[in-house]
């Protein structure tokens, strides 16, 4: 447990010297305005000391005073208090400045990884918690850094009122010795006893919200099963042990606060004490004595934020703890050095003994596929429903990559290609649509925002193949109507022609569609397919579909059976020796109820 | 329809105080032990004014005389001192008295709103708004509770401190009192001006915040999107100018809190100085002591620390009140479908046993006022037993038709009724959800599945199955095979949002979990759209040998049902437009035997025509 404590201590001031490293000069700065601010503290605590020796104490003993001596009073206390403005508009500015770069800096970091990993990282990865790392976590763990230069600058203070104190008396000056130690060892303290309490809370949090998350997706279910109830208890149970959790940490923050609060004024006391004693044996003034009392009443405050920082570090070593696994993750797409050059028509797609498993499953969801598919040609992917061929197709167009065997395009391994390659030459309709937040005219084209690759005539041309022209003219600002995040302002019919006019513009080479025309009309897709083959330069395309409307413009038909390819032929030769591919694609033809 | 009461709060211009007045009526554990939790709160303030009064008795007893009196000077140290011990346990008490009410209150307000949520519903008609829905019970409650953690205390103590603060400077200088007074006034005017600029600076952060989130969102959600199309760089750079603007949004609204900030200091500042000036005058006039100055200049720290610490906590503070507002809004948006059991219990009327037919008297629906109707006058009866398919081009209105008949909606105009001629007839809205939702089930398209294992997901129909039944169950539907084909049976864990399976996987689980909650009406919208056709004809042979003797409603494009079926509806936008068995509606040439004969082509063969 110790052991653990002296951990957290070390790791955060090792986190808190990252922080620094990172923004040398905003922290810089911050300090320096900060020491200003901490000088001034203490100067505005002598002002007063000097006021009540040489203006306040002479006045009412002398029952007389000038003028002069009293505007001088009050410039200095205003004079002092100028200057300790300027050092408190540079720190807060400073410091929010250094903090709010330092999380700019890694939601950019950690969005770059979301990028650069692979997919099969990202489905182990919940997408509440990929959205809490790049937002809470990254403020978690950078949060303590705005309060950091006020600490720096209350050790600054500290300093300096310790020297001061040994000038003013020494003997005094010891109280400054017990107290100032008992305030820092109090934060250790508090820092390691809050530690795995925030830890807990925070993990608490996580989970309640996961449960909602979970729970409100789920309402459809939740609702037409009549589970309202059960599901209130699930989340209660958990939101309680949040409750107590948080009770815990306000429990130990309860008691931190009154202790900082009484140390302080228990030095002040004991500075009367003493000093009482010093002046009355002539040792030291009653100036003296009234500024040391005044400094200790506004040292509080300074103190307190060494406890800001020293109190959100376990929350912040928390945060930046669950940011570093995206950080260090490594696995990300590698690419190669190749680039073929452009060949005309279609890809020459090769599948050669792939292996694929998801995660660490026992069981393989593709095993030892082989197949090929000649440029131009056309090839129907059939099997039963979980036989692997969504996962096939994201093979082909390296979504993942097969844990064994490869993949080619155009003869060359899709690993050994350079980065966009792949996306260069083919086109992924996928069976959920994703639509961006942006326009019909972005969402075809997915260009950056200035300069398009293609122009308004070929983006029609690809939502007249999709069957999407008509919808989007009615659209009230056309193509450049916006759709809503997800798409959401569309139906769904409206989404998927909306990705197949993606798709379609690009004139990709290889075109692979799973199950991507579900909602279309047969002729639609038909006029797709003819569109991409009737070029002199047709293109591959790989459809992954149940209706045999679509299965029989295929060339060819691989049929995939529990993660392997069992057949393969034309639609006639299959029907007639593979029972099961037959039963599959004839099963409305032999369902007909008997009159 | 629903966009009305959820409007964000912070349009509707409610103050600070009748948000936190709502939330009290609303927060009955709020309010318990709460004058102990005062009383406390008094006593702990009370305890800061002990040091300037030492102060003031020191210099006044002993320094200034210039022969100090050591042992009443040690009496009364010694005496503060126990009070300022006492002060600490009462802030301890009262610290942990406020966190346990608080918290108590916030979680007990958490769950109500979980539960008041899935009564809206906005959860299931507009998926996209489920996000902000979750951070009704999440994130606007933390922050309550963050903010009740950190400034909640320090801004009652606060107020205490000020209260207590004036009287003891009153009790000192009536004079001095007032000019701080004075001092402190252009401040206590421009608050309400500062607190706008703050809330106006921080509003405009919480909106980067959620561009941000919506940008990083795209990254995650789209990833294979992304990822497919090659368009990595064009989302970083999405990702980034999001990011760019909620930094300078984020610096933007710091300024204005540092301007706020030092606005406190400089008046205080301005405070003390005059205090020294008019104190040193008083005295000459003999109305006051040099301790009683010194002490008075202790106390104005005393007063300037609440108005610093407020403030600080100002703009915490809207942001609490701002989400505890969007909670409230929540619970007090009225469910537009009520469950009469709670609505009310004295209209509640039981369902007739056994299998439930259904009738619609001229029922019209539509999803926003000024929208074309979805259904449009719907008049029809279904007897019991009768197995009936729902067809119909996209758009025409079949899943209104099936969210109408499940109640997950209510009609605009006219009554949807279930029961039998012999039975009787009950009024939807009559009966309780707790029976409704016993004996109508829906499966819809995307049956949502739940990270846990297969028969946890089935069990969820009917709670108390053991695994065993559930593998049962799943032989019954013929679907053994598919299950002998997983890795560990029905034990088999489904991942987030049931993502280890295929889409088509998923909603073999979901039908099945259906069937075992062994309902008399079932409704089946699209629920097999994404299952192999041989797998799905033997499912729904099975399902209907099993449910023979119940009414089943399925809404289908895959026509093989409507070949199946007993009646066939087709529906057009809006309307029923014809009726009858398979056979004679193929023979009718209407609607029916386009919309079949076209599905015939693409299932069975033939190309579908080009154009």
């Amino acid at each position: 447990m110790a052991r653990r404590r002296d951990a957290v201590v070390r790791r955060g001031l090792r986190h808190v010297g990252r922080g620094i490293v990172e923004q040398p000069g905003m922290f810089t700065l911050a300090v320096v305005a900060s020491s200003i601010y901490g000088a001034m503290t203490v100067a505005s605590a002598y002002v007063i000391g000097e006021i009540t020796d040489r203006v306040l104490l002479p006045s009412f003993a002398d029952g007389a005073t000038t003028a002069a001596a009293l505007s001088l009073a009050a410039a200095a206390i205003i004079g002092v208090a100028l200057l300790k403005i300027v050092g408190i508009l540079g720190r807060r500015l400073f410091a929010g400045i250094m903090s709010y770069r330092l999380q700019a800096d890694y939601r950019r970091r950690v969005t770059r990884q979301y990028l650069r990993l692979p997919l099969s990282w990202h489905q182990r990865h919940p997408t509440g918690q990929l959205l809490s790392n790049a937002n809470s976590d990254v403020e978690a763990a950078w949060f303590f850094v705005a309060p950091l230069p006020f600490a720096v600058g209350a050790l600054v203070m500290i300093a300096i009122t310790v020297v001061a104190l040994f000038l003013t008396d020494p003997l005094i000056a010891l109280v400054g010795l017990v107290v100032f130690p008992l305030v820092f060892l109090v934060n250790v303290v508090y820092s390691q006893v809050m530690s795995p309490r925030m830890q807990r809370a925070q993990q608490l949090r996580a989970e309640v919200s996961e449960i909602a998350h979970e729970s409100f997706d789920a309402a459809l279910v939740v609702k037409t099963l009549g589970r309202e109830t059960a599901e209130t208890e699930r989340f209660g149970a958990r939101a309680e042990e949040l409750r107590d959790g948080l009770v815990a940490v306000g429990r130990v923050r309860g008691l931190f606060d009154p202790m900082m609060e009484a140390l302080p004024n228990l030095g002040t006391l004991a500075v009367l004490l003493i000093g009482a004693g010093r002046v009355a044996d002539g040792s030291t003034d009653a100036g003296s004595l009234v500024s040391i009392a005044y400094l200790f009443t506004l040292l509080a405050l300074p103190i307190r934020a060494i406890g800001w920082v020293l109190a959100d570090l376990p929350r912040a070593l928390a945060g930046f703890d669950r940011v570093t696994p995206v950080l260090e993750a490594t696995g990300e797409t590698r690419y190669g050095p190749e680039s073929a050059a452009p060949a005309p028509g279609g890809a020459a797609v090769g599948v050669a003994g792939v292996d694929f498993s998801f995660g660490d499953a026992a069981r393989p969801t593709l095993r030892d596929v082989t197949f090929d598919v000649r440029a131009g040609t056309t090839v129907a992917v059939v099997g039963p429903t979980g036989s692997g061929k969504s996962t096939l197709a994201g093979l082909l167009v390296r979504l993942v990559d097969p844990a064994d065997g490869t993949v080619l395009l155009d003869g060359v391994d899709v690993r050994r290609l350079k980065e966009g390659e792949v996306s260069g030459r083919a086109a992924f309709v996928a069976q959920g649509t994703f639509l961006f937040d942006d326009t019909v005219r972005g969402n075809v084209t997915l260009d950056p925002a200035e300069g398009s690759a293609f122009t308004d005539d070929e983006v029609w041309a690809a939502l007249r193949v999709a069957a999407a022209d008509e919808f989007v003219a009615a659209l009230p600002g056309g193509l450049d109507t916006r759709v809503g995040e997800r798409g959401a302002t569309l139906s769904g019919g409206q989404r998927q022609r909306l990705a197949l006019a993606r798709a379609v513009v690009r004139r990709p080479r290889l075109l692979v569609l799973d199950d991507a025309t579900s909602a279309v009309d047969p002729s639609v897709e038909a006029r797709i397919l003819d569109a991409l083959r009737d070029s002199d330069e047709p293109a591959t395309v790989v459809v992954i579909a149940y209706r045999q409307a679509t299965i029989s413009l295929a060339d060819e038909v691989v049929w995939l059976e529990n993660g392997q390819v069992l057949a393969r032929g034309t639609h006639e030769q299959l029907l007639d020796e593979v029972p099961g591919y037959a039963a599959l694609v004839r099963a409305y033809s032999q369902a007909e109820v008997p009159a | 329809m629903t966009e009305a009461p959820l409007v964000p709060a912070d349009e509707r211009r409610e103050g600070a105080f009748a948000t936190l007045r709502r939330g009290l009526r609303m927060m009955p554990e709020f309010r318990r032990g709460l004058p102990v939790t005062f009383a406390l709160a008094l006593l702990a303030t009370a305890g800061r004014v002990v040091v300037p009064i030492a102060v003031q008795q020191v210099i006044d007893r002993g320094l200034a005389g210039g022969d100090p009196d050591l042992d009443v000077v040690t009496r009364l140290v010694l005496l503060c001192a126990v009070v300022v011990l006492i002060t600490a346990v009462a802030v301890y008490l009262m610290n942990v008295r406020l966190f346990r009410t608080t918290e108590t209150a916030l979680a007990a307000l958490r769950v109500r709103a979980f539960r008041h949520v899935h009564d809206l519903s906005v959860l299931h008609q507009q998926g996209e708004r489920r996000g902000s829905l979750v951070s009704r019970v999440t994130s606007d409650v933390d922050q309550l509770s963050t903010f009740m953690q950190w400034g909640g205390v320090l801004g009652l103590i606060s107020v205490g401190q000020l209260v207590v603060a004036t009287v003891v400077m009153t009790v000192y200088s009536w004079q001095l009192t007032l000019l701080v007074l004075v001092c402190f006034i252009p401040l206590a005017i421009a608050v309400r001006w500062f607190a706008q600029r703050l809330a106006t600076a921080y509003g405009v952060v919480r909106e980067r915040v959620g561009d941000v989130l919506g940008a990083v969102a795209e990254s995650v959600v789209g990833a294979p999107t992304v990822r497919a199309y090659g368009v990595g760089a064009r989302t970083a750079a999405r990702i980034d100018g999001a990011i760019d603007r909620q930094y300078r949004a984020q610096v933007d609204a710091q300024k204005v809190t540092a301007a706020v900030f030092v606005s406190g200091e400089f008046v205080a500042a301005l405070a003390n100085a005059a205090v020294v000036v008019v104190g040193v005058l008083l005295g000459l006039a003999g109305d006051i002591t040099a301790g009683t100055l010194v002490a008075f200049l202790f106390l104005v720290t005393l007063f300037v620390a609440p108005v610093q610490t407020a403030s600080e906590v100002l703009n915490e503070a809207q942001n609490a009140v701002a989400g505890f507002r969007r909670v409230l809004d929540v619970l007090d948006t009225d469910p537009d479908v009520r469950d009469p059991a709670t609505a009310a219990p004295e209209t509640v009327r039981e369902l007739p046993p056994g299998p439930l037919g259904v009738r619609f008297d001229a029922v019209s629906f539509r999803y926003a006022p000024g929208a074309p109707m979805a259904l449009d006058g719907v008049a029809l009866t279904i007897p019991p037993r009768l197995r009936v398919a729902v067809v119909g081009e996209t758009g025409s209105g079949k899943t209104t038709f099936a969210k109408l008949v499940t109640r997950l909606m209510d009609p605009v105009d006219g009554q949807v009724l279930l029961g039998s001629d012999a039975e009787g007839w009950v009024p939807l809205e009559e009966v309780a959800f707790s029976s409704l939702r016993s004996r109508v089930v829906m499966v819809p398209q995307d049956g949502f599945l739940f990270d846990a294992t297969v028969a946890d997901n089935v069990r969820y129909g009917r709670p108390g199955m053991t695994d065993e039944e559930v593998a049962t169950a799943f032989d019954e539907l013929e679907l053994g095979a598919w299950v002998a084909g997983l890795e560990d049976g029905v034990r088999t864990p489904v991942g987030q949002r049931g993502e280890s399976l295929s889409s088509g996987e998923r909603q073999l689980v979901a039908v099945a979990r259906a069937y075992v909650a062994d309902p008399d009406l079932l409704v089946l919208d699209e629920a097999t759209s994404a299952v192999d056709p041989a797998t799905e004809q033997r499912l729904t042979r099975a399902l209907d040998r099993l449910t023979d003797g119940r009414t089943t409603l399925t809404i289908a494009h895959r026509l093989s049902t409507a070949e199946r079926a007993d009646e066939v509806l087709v529906v057009d936008a809006g309307h029923v437009v014809q009726r009858g068995t398979h056979a004679e509606l193929v023979d009718a040439d209407g609607r029916y035997a386009r919309l079949h004969a076209s599905w015939r082509r693409s299932s069975t063969g033939a190309p579908a025509t080009t154009g």
